[in-house]
């Protein structure tokens, strides 16, 4: 049974990466076709240096995620404050709206966004886009936050006050310090959020003003070179380093702490 | 644990603190935490699917023209009139079926696997792994699938290099394609909740039906499928709602013949700029999607009852 286990394992990951390998090894490959036989090259990568539309593109996509990063930690991190530490009526209520930005698909939510946003004058662009990307990112930042809250003590803050600190002193000297994994953790799942987001990007781009998988989609449909594929890489790169980080401060997949 | 864990003493400490005023504020200082969110989900979510609803009754776009709003419910007829849209409608559902299909039938042996077959430092790589894939771009994922599949294209090349002389198996711009990669980028949702609902299955279960005289495939069936259920269900959900209303995927691998409800829909914002019915056909699919729902969890209920 074991070996069989196992057995399932290597083919599942072989489907889940030979994908992404094949990307990868053809934005080093010389053949404008994907030909094989591989001969590598660093020619696309130098090609994308030139390549202004596609720096551009870059550069709005790093810059709508940090945007969305910090300004949805904030904006998440007190919900979940008061989600998870005060108790109020409409509680579950609350709860509850967090689910549409991430259940509705985003088709819908991208398209809705794009009706009012014309309709009221906030119009599309880059600012479009972070009002998209903020909402979108908030309800994972409680979901982490919050999580991060559960595992702290609350009299740890009690106590705190009990010896004279004021409800923010408290919070400040002794809840913010330990929550600090989790708020770092809540910032890099926001940005990487917006950092993969494409439907929401496609829908309020502006014209000229696009990211970068918007960007990539365009070039996929109207044919396209390795280059294509060098910045995928470079995306996927920055991804996976998201991930690794993220899943050090949360220690997901690892054993449960024992208390 | 040295404080006092008694509901009366946690609730009475901060009142010995600050003895007047906390009482008051609570209700001021929560809802000052809560508005910046939900005022933000309000501008960017609740509010454009309210303009969404109220567009999908007007009669054609509102835009640069002076003349009063008309009112209709003509677009959500849009599926008797347009017959078309069945056979769209149909193949949407077609396509969250195999794929949600699909995703079950590998995602729960893989959590199993997981699971059961590895062990410490191996287990955390390999679910790390499996997971990693839905933190990277969706796009990107679906654009490496169409140098595998397209005629003459990798797959081509490794199959002919084993068998010379087979015919292409090129899969590029047909409804298998689709499926393959909305099943590459969907999997790991099912296997996170899969693996979340099989790792806690007690060992000296499996052990107990074994030694009763249970077979594997009973003991799969009794024991752990009713257990991986709730994963089961959860994963579904999270594939189904999204593949239902995909339309990059499609468009990329299905080439002509990826028609679906997300093309159409993405036609009628980005084509043909008739945003009321694009709109009509928005809630149109979240109501089939949510109908879905209604069935199924009622069949679940039903056969969950004790």
């Amino acid at each position: 049974m074991i070996w069989l286990g196992r057995a399932i394992l290597a083919l599942v990951l072989l489907f889940l990466y030979a994908p992404i390998a094949v990307m990868v090894l053809m934005g080093f490959n010389a053949s404008d076709l994907y030909a094989l036989p591989f001969v590598p090259t660093l020619h696309w990568f130098s090609e994308l240096a030139g390549n202004d539309r596609l720096i551009a593109a870059s550069r709005n996509s790093v810059l709508v995620a940090l945007v969305t990063a910090v300004v949805a930690t904030a904006l998440g991190t007190l919900a979940a404050l008061a989600l998870s530490r005060r108790s109020f009526r409409g509680k579950s209520l609350l709860r509850l709206l967090l689910l549409p930005p991430i259940a509705i698909p985003w088709l819908i939510t991208g398209t809705a966004m794009l009706v009012f946003f014309y309709w009221t004058g906030i119009g599309r662009g880059l600012h479009a886009m972070i009002l998209g990307h903020v909402a979108l990112a908030i309800p994972y930042v409680v979901l982490v936050v919050g999580t991060g809250l559960a595992s702290l003590r609350a009299d740890l803050e009690e106590a705190a006050m009990s010896l004279g600190a004021t409800p923010f002193g408290a919070f400040r000297s002794v809840t913010l310090p330990l929550l600090a994994p989790s708020l770092v953790a809540a910032a890099l799942f926001a940005f990487a959020v917006s950092l993969d987001q494409f439907v929401v990007s496609y829908f309020l781009a502006a014209p000229g003003v696009t990211t970068l998988p918007v960007e990539i989609y365009t070039s996929i449909r109207k044919g396209f070179t390795p280059e294509i594929n060098a910045v995928s890489t470079i995306l996927l790169g920055a991804s996976v380093a998201l991930f690794l980080v993220f899943a050090g401060l949360t220690r997901i997949g690892g054993e449960r702490e024992r208390r | 644990m040295s404080a006092p864990s008694t509901p009366e003493g946690r609730r009475a400490r901060p009142s010995i603190a600050s003895p007047e005023g906390r009482r008051a504020r609570p209700a001021i200082a929560t809802a000052a935490l809560l508005l910046p969110a939900y005022a933000w989900l309000l501008v960017a979510v609740f509010l454009p699917l309210g303009a969404m609803l109220f567009f999908s009754f007007l009669k054609t776009n509102p835009f640069g023209s002076k003349a009063p709003l008309v009112f209709t419910g003509a677009h959500y007829l849009a599926f008797v009139t347009r017959p078309y849209l069945v056979d769209v409608a149909i193949t949407s559902l077609r396509l969250g079926f195999w794929t949600t299909g699909i995703c079950a039938a590998i995602g729960l042996p893989t959590a199993l696997a997981i699971a059961r077959a590895t062990r410490g430092r191996v287990r955390q790589t390999v679910f790390l792994l499996a997971i990693l894939p839905f933190w990277t771009n969706g796009l990107v994922r679906i654009f490496s699938w169409t140098m595998l599949l397209r005629q003459g294209g990798i797959l081509d090349d490794l199959v002919h290099l084993v068998l010379p002389g087979v015919g292409s198996v090129g899969l590029l711009y047909s409804f298998p394609a689709i499926v393959v990669g909305l099943v590459h980028a969907y999997l790991p949702y099912m296997i996170l909740t899969c693996y979340l609902a099989v790792a806690g299955i007690d060992d000296a279960l499996i052990d107990a039906a074994r030694s009763l005289g249970a077979r594997l495939p009973t003991v799969f069936a009794t024991v752990i499928l009713p257990l991986a259920l709730p994963g089961l269900v959860s994963g579904s959900i999270l594939i189904f709602v999204p593949v239902i209303g995909s339309f990059m995927e499609p468009r990329i691998l299905g080439g002509r013949i990826g028609v679906t409800m997300g093309t159409v829909i993405e036609d009628q914002f980005t084509q043909a700029y008739n945003w009321p019915l694009g709109s009509a056909l928005s809630f149109t699919m979240l109501g089939i999607v949510l109908a879905i729902f209604a069935l199924f969890s009622s069949v679940l209920r039903g056969r969950l009852a004790p």
